[in-house]
């Protein structure tokens, strides 16, 4: 009898759950970019780095990649779309040139620069303010240089948000899963927060896991490199030996690991 | 003594169960936030902290108040604080679990509070002031309860006791010093990035706290057969007038730091608190009221014909308890928050909710506070008679 009971517990259980995702995995078009996001084995192929970086070349910036980069980084990581501006979560958008480098005030800086929009995210800083300010280590740095969230010991506190000097952090004041009916397709291989937590980009840590670069990288059609900083021969270091570049306040001594190129004359917008 | 707290008048029971009425309210709107998240409340991605934590602030002021009738009897005899220690040791009491109610109901997972202690972080501020309030939570139950038991019992207090109280004196600097710390330490927030910062908060707490404990001290005098004495209430005064004196020169050289080295960062926080900036200014009138109620509280405070008469004592405590809550709560989160790090302006106003709420911990607060206060004024009562 009991076993019986077990059983058709069991059969009914999978028969939801594949009533349930069924439709969720068909409305998956661009599942392309869904990567898993387990992270408890690491596989063979996944891309292992000392201090893993970023240069985004705002010459080659345009509007259109920008929005699409905030896009399809927002739909693969479930970031909700919510209808009341001020619960508001970012990981990655694009901010005008005064706003993104507020140290670099300049009247007169080329056309170029002055409308390209500058994709802003988590700088996964050498030296995190955030995660000094954390009380319960639920914000921490991994060996590879990039700055994590633990979303279930986060007590949402939001030190880290008053820390980090690029705003980079948001915080759910509601549910997120309210704003992901806007959100469609939802990733289901990537968890959905709960309120209460702090959230940010986390370079796309759940596709180093499986060999992919960070997805923004690589929907940036070439405006966006993606790197090891500490490895003297990666594309990164050789971009970055070519040409100048700057990055987010780093006179406060976080140690911005994104990096800027800059762009000179009005052609290349 | 505790059987002290269950005889009374008609009017303390009336007070609890009023303070119970609006604490109990303010529970019910918490349970919305509870169960909605923090979104019921003003707060926004740009400005993640807002009245919860510009109260807490304040109070923490207050607590470490109390200080100032504990160090002058303890440290330098002064005889005519004796007889009202207790009160700044109660008030701490019930300003520190102010204080913790505040944190818990700014917490986005309140039921993971308890992470701070499974997981010490010693480098985070937050672990360090969570220390140091518990302690001097701890402290003052534990001394001002020993005490009210000795002078019950005609006996001297023990001798552990007096080492407790010259612990609890450095802890009530370190409470306050260590709030500041949250604030003065990180980077990108130019308002609160100044070294001065801690001993701002340090001169304010010392003329709000014991400005509070002067209208209780009033209070007390009106509705009990216990009176505080009015040489320790003028020398409170005194104190206030020279911590008040403090504190505005301190904001001076904020001032002066700020728009002398012209650097754009330090300037635009203050430019926002008192000009407002491009239609942005819903603190404007707030930080006048507050300036103006500290400057002309100063003006008044420094005549001693003023400052020594009984008449002129609530007024002017008011005055200052609600110029430097002006400053020191909203004036140090919007201040701090608006502009952002990418100087952007959003602004952050309390809803009705969230300010429901505050009332709910301020009334929990108070009845925790008319508790304490009805033992030690019925003992001093019965000590007399």
């Amino acid at each position: 009898m009991e076993k019986n009971r077990r059983t058709f517990l069991k059969a009914a259980g999978a028969s939801a759950v594949g009533l349930s995702i069924a439709p969720a995995m068909k409305a998956h078009a661009f599942g392309e970019y869904f990567m898993p996001s387990d992270q408890t084995g690491q596989q063979e192929n996944a891309l292992i780095g000392k201090h893993w970086g970023m240069v985004i070349d705002l010459t080659k910036m345009t509007e259109e990649i920008s929005a699409k980069l905030t896009e399809v980084c927002h739909a693969a990581h479930n970031v909700p779309k919510l209808d009341n501006i001020k619960h508001e979560i970012k990981w990655i958008w694009g901010e005008h040139f005064d706003h993104a480098f507020t140290d670099h005030m300049n009247l007169y800086i080329s056309d170029a620069m002055k409308h390209a929009p500058v994709p802003v995210l988590c700088n996964q800083c050498e030296n995190p303010p955030c995660v000094r300010a954390c009380p319960t280590k639920a914000t921490f740095k991994r060996e590879d240089g990039i700055v994590l969230m633990d979303f279930h010991r986060c007590i949402g506190c939001r030190f880290c948000m008053a820390a980090c000097p690029y705003g980079s952090r948001s915080f759910n004041l509601q549910d997120p899963r309210n704003g992901l009916e806007n959100r469609k397709p939802t990733n289901p291989q990537f968890p959905t927060r709960m309120k209460g937590v702090v959230e940010k980009c986390n370079f796309c840590a759940e596709r180093l896991a499986v060999g992919k670069i960070p997805l923004c990288a690589e929907v940036s059609e070439g405006a966006i490199t993606f790197g090891d900083l500490s490895d003297p021969e990666s594309e990164i270091r050789k971009v970055l030996s070519a040409s100048f570049t700057i990055r987010r306040n780093p006179g406060l001594g976080t140690g911005p690991s994104v990096y800027y190129i800059v762009g000179g004359g009005g052609d290349h917008a | 003594m505790l059987e002290k707290a269950i005889k009374g008048t008609k009017n303390y029971w009336l007070l609890l169960i009023v303070l119970s009425g609006i604490a109990g309210i303010g529970f019910l709107v918490y349970l919305n936030q509870f169960s909605f998240g923090l979104g019921i409340t003003g707060l926004r991605r740009d400005v993640t902290w807002g009245f919860y934590i510009a109260q807490f602030t304040f109070l923490v002021g207050v607590a470490a108040g109390g200080v100032m009738l504990v160090l002058p009897y303890y440290l330098h005899d002064y005889k005519a604080f004796g007889r009202i220690t207790i009160l700044g040791e109660f008030l701490a009491v019930g300003a520190i679990v102010m204080c913790l109610l505040f944190i818990v109901a700014d917490m986005g997972q309140p039921i993971r509070a308890m992470n701070v202690i499974l997981n010490p972080t010693p480098y985070s501020m937050l672990f360090w002031d969570f220390v140091v309030l518990n302690t001097y939570l701890v402290l003052n139950i534990v001394i001002g309860w020993k005490l009210l038991e000795a002078e019950r019992n005609y006996v001297k207090p023990p001798a552990w006791v007096k080492v407790l109280i010259y612990i609890s004196i450095p802890c009530a600097f370190g409470i306050h010093t260590v709030t500041a710390f949250l604030y003065s330490g990180l980077p990108g927030r130019h308002f609160w990035l100044t070294a001065v910062l801690a001993p701002r908060f340090l001169a304010s707490a010392f003329a709000a706290g014991p400005s509070f404990l002067i209208l209780l001290c009033l209070i007390v005098r009106k509705f009990t057969n216990f009176d505080p004495g009015t040489k320790a209430m003028r020398t409170l005064m005194k104190i206030i007038t020279y911590a008040l004196i403090a504190n505005i020169f301190f904001f001076a050289c904020e001032l002066f730091t700020a728009f002398y080295s012209g650097i754009p960062s330090h300037i635009s926080h203050i430019q926002y608190l008192f000009m407002g900036h491009d239609g942005h200014g819903v603190l404007v009138p707030w930080m006048w009221t507050s300036m103006t109620l500290m400057v002309t509280a100063i003006g008044l405070l420094i005549v001693p014909s003023i400052r020594n008469n009984e008449k002129m004592m609530p007024v002017l405590c008011l005055m200052v308890f609600f110029g430097t809550w002006i400053d020191k709560g909203m004036g140090m989160m919007a201040g701090g928050f608006v502009p952002n790090p990418l100087h952007q302006y959003n602004e952050y106003v309390p809803t009705v909710k969230e300010i429901i709420i505050t009332l709910g911990v301020y009334a929990t607060g108070f009845m925790v506070l008319t508790i304490l206060y009805k033992i030690a004024v019925s003992i001093k009562e019965e000590v007399k008679a």
